[in-house]
């Protein structure tokens, strides 16, 4: 049978999370050699408003492209995590920004809560790259790509000029995942 | 491991693959109005036509972009427009004078929630109907509906040829989660690409007539430009092109327009079928919520259930005759639409309502689940 990972990345319009669901989507597809879509819902607004980006991994055929078992979703801000939590899956990790999402909704779930929009900030001074912080963190805590693959794909996607900030930026966010499971032992 | 990635190997969202694969059939004339959610095709063809020699121009509104790819195909190209709900409303007029007047075109329509504004950034599959009666008068029509993101290339591709072959506008009725998807295609190798360019006339310019009657019931088609002269109108006109008010040579032009999708309705309507061999119950859908409806099968055959799925990817002319050759030994079917019926109210015409039509239908911009088309299935 095969394996089907759903990534539900939800925030604000503007937070970058179509990027960071299309990278990862390119990381599993061409450069792991698996399936993967990747969609988005969003309203009319071109900033601010719930948004949300869904990225589906398989080694198979990915009839629907939409995320309904979620295995790991990503909040970056409170309406979001309220409005798309509840496909979440039982077991399945939620991933929010601790200074953004204070109230975490109550579920069979793992929560990790890290400050990333405040490491974007402090140690790289740009609070653009959270989004890219956020992926360092979902390729950790998956494991369903491959961090070099994640890598090249952010090389090939990003504005260029900008490949360094956010290969720190992805490091930042591998580092953030790696203390918390230090911390917290593994998520299983 | 080394990564050293397929360069063929291309993560694209459906529009950028309608785009690619218009540019793949031969299209260099691009016309159009942006609006969500199509936009990305007008973006891909305005980077890419400068560099392949091609023509890009926004016009003012949705029905210049349309009388501008009918002149630019009279001229001899290969023309496109790309479009969404409220556009695709405007531009119906002169689709209609694309088919009066036999001007090969292809008009692209990602279908958004409606009427009017409605839904900008959420799907539906509610043009069905107009895609095949929007513009007044009986008249052919093609509509040509993609599942995936390769489909999207290979029926913009197909959109061409056949709009090439048929000397008629051809619509690919695309929608918001096609579209707006993103998943791998492999880029086929261009000299696997059929293409098929319009017939061109071997008369002399002075012996020329554009809507000649002829055995072949297409008439060849001269490019303005190339020393050919004739007159184009959306009146009712004669082998010549100018206006008439015969009847007889009216009905004899009109029974030729509409004759040549009934003839060759075999050339376009494709379908695919998926479980259907041992099948009770029969489900039909097409686009997106077509990959839902798979889905749904295979969860009712582990079920027990035996499912089947009829795919379709020409939804006009309709496929009447692939519905006649599946139904009769199953006990229902499943029609899974984003409208409130416009597929299935032609599915019970087609089976003279000798079997149950149960119908999935959602209109509020959420995709139809597989568990909603599973739930129909088994109940």
């Amino acid at each position: 049978m095969a394996f089907r990972y759903e990534v539900r990345l939800s925030g604000s319009g503007g937070q970058g999370l179509i990027l960071v669901g299309k990278v990862l989507a390119e990381a599993a597809a061409i450069y792991d050699g698996l399936n993967a879509t990747q969609s988005q819902s969003y309203g009319p607004e071109a900033r601010g408003g719930a948004s949300r980006s869904e990225v589906i991994i398989s080694d198979g055929d990915i009839d629907y492209p939409k995320a309904e078992n979620i295995d790991i979703m990503l909040a970056l801000t409170q309406e979001a995590c309220d409005k798309y939590v509840v496909d979440l899956k039982e077991g399945g990790i939620l991933l929010v920004d601790s200074q953004m999402v204070t109230n975490i909704p109550k579920g069979s779930y793992k929560v990790v809560a890290l400050p990333i929009i405040q490491s974007a900030v402090e140690r790289l001074g740009k609070f653009l790259v959270s989004n890219i912080i956020a992926l360092g963190v979902i390729t950790k805590l998956s494991g369903v790509v491959s961090e070099d693959s994640v890598k090249h794909a952010i090389r090939a996607r990003v504005p260029k000029g900008t490949e360094e900030i956010n290969i720190k930026a992805f490091y930042t966010g591998i580092e953030l995942a790696d203390n918390w499971l230090g911390k917290h032992g593994s998520l299983l | 491991m080394e990564n050293i990635p397929n360069p063929n190997v291309r993560m694209w969202q459906g529009n950028v693959a309608c785009a690619e694969g218009a540019i793949a059939a031969g299209c260099r004339f691009f016309a159009g109005y942006p609006i969500t959610p199509s936009s990305e095709i007008a973006e891909v063809l305005a980077l890419r036509f400068p560099v392949i020699g091609g023509n890009f121009i926004q016009m003012e509104d949705e029905i210049a972009a349309m009388g501008a790819i009918i002149g630019g195909s009279l001229g001899g190209a290969k023309t496109m427009t790309a479009t969404s709900g409220p556009g695709f409303s405007l531009k119906q007029e002169n689709i209609g004078f694309a088919v009066m007047a036999e001007v090969p075109c292809v008009i692209v329509n990602v279908q958004r929630g409606g009427p009017s504004t409605g839904l900008p950034t959420h799907a539906a599959q509610s043009d069905v109907m107009q895609a095949r009666w929007g513009t007044h008068g009986d008249h052919p029509i093609i509509v040509l509906c993609p599942s995936s993101v390769r489909e999207t290339y290979d029926l913009t591709i197909r959109a061409f040829n056949l709009a090439e072959k048929y000397r008629m506008p051809v619509i690919l009725l695309s929608d918001e989660i096609i579209g707006h998807l993103t998943e791998k295609i492999e880029i086929p190798e261009p000299s696997t690409i059929e293409i098929i360019d319009r017939k061109k006339p071997t008369d002399t310019p002075e012996n020329y007539l554009p809507y000649k009657m002829d055995d072949s019931d297409i008439p060849a088609m001269a490019n303005f430009g190339e020393g050919y002269r004739y007159h184009v109108t959306g009146l009712a006109h004669d082998e010549t092109g100018f206006p008439t008010n015969d009847p007889k040579k009216i009905r004899a032009q009109m029974l030729r327009l509409n004759r040549k999708i009934q003839r060759f309705r075999n050339d376009i309507v494709e379908v695919e079928t998926f479980n259907t061999d041992d099948m009770d119950v029969l489900v039909i859908s097409f686009g997106s919520t077509a990959r839902s409806a798979k889905r749904a099968v295979i969860n009712a055959r582990e079920k027990g259930v035996k499912a089947g799925l009829l795919r379709l990817k020409t939804i006009w002319p309709f496929p009447d005759k692939e519905i006649e050759a599946l139904y009769k030994p199953v006990r229902k079917i499943v029609v899974a639409e984003m409208n409130l019926g416009q597929i299935a109210h032609e599915v019970e015409w087609a089976t003279r309502r000798e079997k149950p039509v149960v119908r999935v239908n959602k209109i509020d911009g959420e995709p139809i689940t597989p568990n909603e088309i599973f739930e129909a299935i088994i109940s």
